[in-house]
């Protein structure tokens, strides 16, 4: 059964969207991500136009995360306080996004930023993260002391220091802020709320105990990702809500099995099973960026 | 409200082409009356495409006569050529840097049918001279769409040219070869064009042309409109006349969307 995606531009079968909606949905709940770097590609290739297939993503981003914070306010798993910080530079990396994101479509560059991009992000994160996986592995099948909380560095020293009750820190609130802002920036360029880089870097780099991180980077990523929203909506016009309530439709009962699931299995397992599948996403991207195509020119979007 | 003014719309563009097929049915019924100037009578079964919820492409039939020329010789061919609205196109070109493959050149072209379909009686080179192919843009290579002297050589324009046909044909939108035309009996004559689900929208011009010794003897003009109707029109007039609502409407529905999948779920 086919439906007209009105924004799109194309019809495409209703159990396809639904379907990967689902799967999609199963992962990100899975691995307490959102997916959104595993659903942009996917609706690329299956021949949504890459700015309408970031702008709705971002959309959906807003669902699966508003489903997964509730869950975690009712545990108080979310410091809003550091959810804050990072929101006010989330919101100013996104705004500078999607104006970026319109720019580069007017030269014909964005095809090319947001291959690049998720060759990147997703190589670096997905080695990091297989390897963090195969580290704490180790270490638990050595039974090896654990490392301390958090380290400290050069970023201590920074100014304008804030103190962060339920993450236990004191540290200066630029560092966040900068987090914050270049997530936003690839949140409006690659549709994807930024949790999988969000995530660890939280935990790496700013030092925040594990039980709040993930509710606390949801937290920021609904604003965010709303933000996105509403501008590719206003300057682009390219947020399909047809799309985006058939992914959405899948994604938030798949979102509920993955995270059942999830629960059961061990954590540096999960970590590497998504670590895995990272990489293999940015490998099959990077394939695309030095293979020959089957034809060097193409129509532009966004003339 | 809203509706009502849709359909209100949608009878005012129409009204020229009722009046078309008015013209056409007379016509027809008295064909002998018009003399050597009406040779050729063609009509579609409809003049509105209407993309709804479900529109995965559709087939529009073009059905038509022709009159035997006074000397009693064959009645001619029949070609018929489908333009849809013409927008500028911007073409880009790939080249490898630093192993990368990357749009290093484009070029825009001005005028570009958003779509193009041909469907001929014979072949088009046995029943057109090139040269009555190039005015009237019969075929696919004998389309009007060239880039100005100044921004590239002969050559290359063709290349781009070529890519840009290409471009279009994989996308459905340009015909990759000639549909036929099929004479029922010595003047009846009918072909079906077909929309696929990703045709653009605005107002299309259906040409009729009727051919005798490469000549084009007589010709037709019929419009026709493609147009998203219904829910899919609704949405997509909201979204650029206020895209602010829509973003925000877009927003409020994840959250209840993604609210709900949390309630859903708890109680269960």
């Amino acid at each position: 059964m086919q439906i007209y995606l009105p924004i799109a531009e194309l019809s495409l079968d209703v159990f396809l969207l639904l379907g990967l909606g689902g799967v999609i949905g199963f992962l990100s709940g899975l691995f307490g991500v959102g997916g959104g770097f595993l659903m942009t590609p996917l609706l690329i290739f299956i021949g949504v136009p890459p700015p309408v297939a970031v702008a709705t993503q971002a959309n959906n981003v807003v669902a699966s995360s508003i489903s997964g914070v509730l869950a975690h306010f009712r545990r108080g798993n979310v410091d809003v306080k550091m959810g804050t910080v990072l929101l006010v530079g989330g919101l100013a990396g996104s705004t500078a996004g999607v104006s970026l994101f319109q720019l580069l479509s007017a030269i014909g560059q964005i095809d090319l930023v947001i291959n690049l991009s998720y060759v990147f992000v997703l190589g670096t994160v997905g080695v990091l993260m297989t390897w963090e996986g195969v580290a704490a592995f180790l270490r638990t099948s050595r039974k090896l002391p654990a490392r301390k909380l958090h380290q400290h560095n050069w970023a201590h020293g920074l100014p304008f220091k804030m103190r962060f009750h339920r993450s236990r820190l004191y540290m200066s609130a630029l560092l966040p802020l900068g987090l914050g802002f270049g997530v936003g920036v690839l949140s409006a360029i690659m549709g994807v709320g930024g949790g999988f880089v969000l995530v660890p870097a939280m935990i790496y780099l700013l030092g925040m105990p594990t039980s709040v991180v993930i509710g606390t980077s949801l937290f920021q990523i609904i604003f965010v990702a709303a933000n996105v929203t509403f501008l590719q909506a206003v300057q682009n016009q390219t947020v399909d809500v047809v799309l985006a309530l058939m992914l959405l439709l899948g994604g938030v009962v798949g979102a509920q099995y993955g995270s059942r699931l999830g629960s059961r299995l061990p954590g540096e397992t999960l970590r590497i099973l998504l670590g895995v599948l990272v990489i293999g996403v940015a490998l099959r991207l990077l394939y695309e960026l030095v293979s020959v195509p089957a034809d060097v020119y193409s129509i532009g979007v966004g003339a | 409200m809203r509706a009502l003014g849709a359909i209100t719309r949608l009878r005012r563009r129409l009204r020229p082409v009722a009046t078309l097929m008015l013209t056409a049915v007379v016509l027809a019924g008295v064909p002998a009356e018009r003399g050597d100037g009406q040779d050729l009578v063609a009509d579609l079964s409809q003049h509105l495409v209407a993309i709804t919820t479900g529109f995965t492409g559709t087939e529009v039939l073009l059905f038509g006569a022709v009159e035997r020329p006074a000397d009693g010789g064959s009645p001619g061919e029949v070609a018929v050529v489908v333009r849809g609205p013409s927008t500028p196109v911007t073409m880009r070109r790939k080249s490898r840097v630093a192993g990368i493959w990357m749009n290093t050149a484009s070029m825009t072209f001005e005028r570009v049918p958003s779509f193009y379909a041909v469907a001929a009686s014979a072949p088009l080179s046995q029943i057109a001279t090139p040269q009555v192919r190039q005015r009237n843009g019969i075929g696919v290579d004998a389309l009007d769409i060239s880039l100005p002297p100044a921004k590239a050589s002969p050559n290359v324009a063709q290349e781009w040219r070529d890519a840009l046909i290409r471009a279009k044909q994989r996308n459905g939108l340009y015909t990759a070869s000639v549909r036929p035309v099929v004479f029922l009996g010595a003047r009846l004559f009918r072909t079906e064009v077909y929309f696929p689900a990703n045709v653009p929208t605005g107002s299309y011009q259906v040409e009729t042309y009727l051919l005798r010794d490469g000549q084009v003897v007589s010709a037709q003009t019929t419009p026709l409109i493609v147009s998203k109707v219904g829910v899919e029109a609704t949405l997509t007039r909201f979204a650029s006349e206020h895209a602010a609502v829509y973003g925000l409407v877009a927003i409020i529905v994840a959250l209840l969307a993604g609210w709900g999948g949390y309630a859903l779920f708890r109680k269960a």
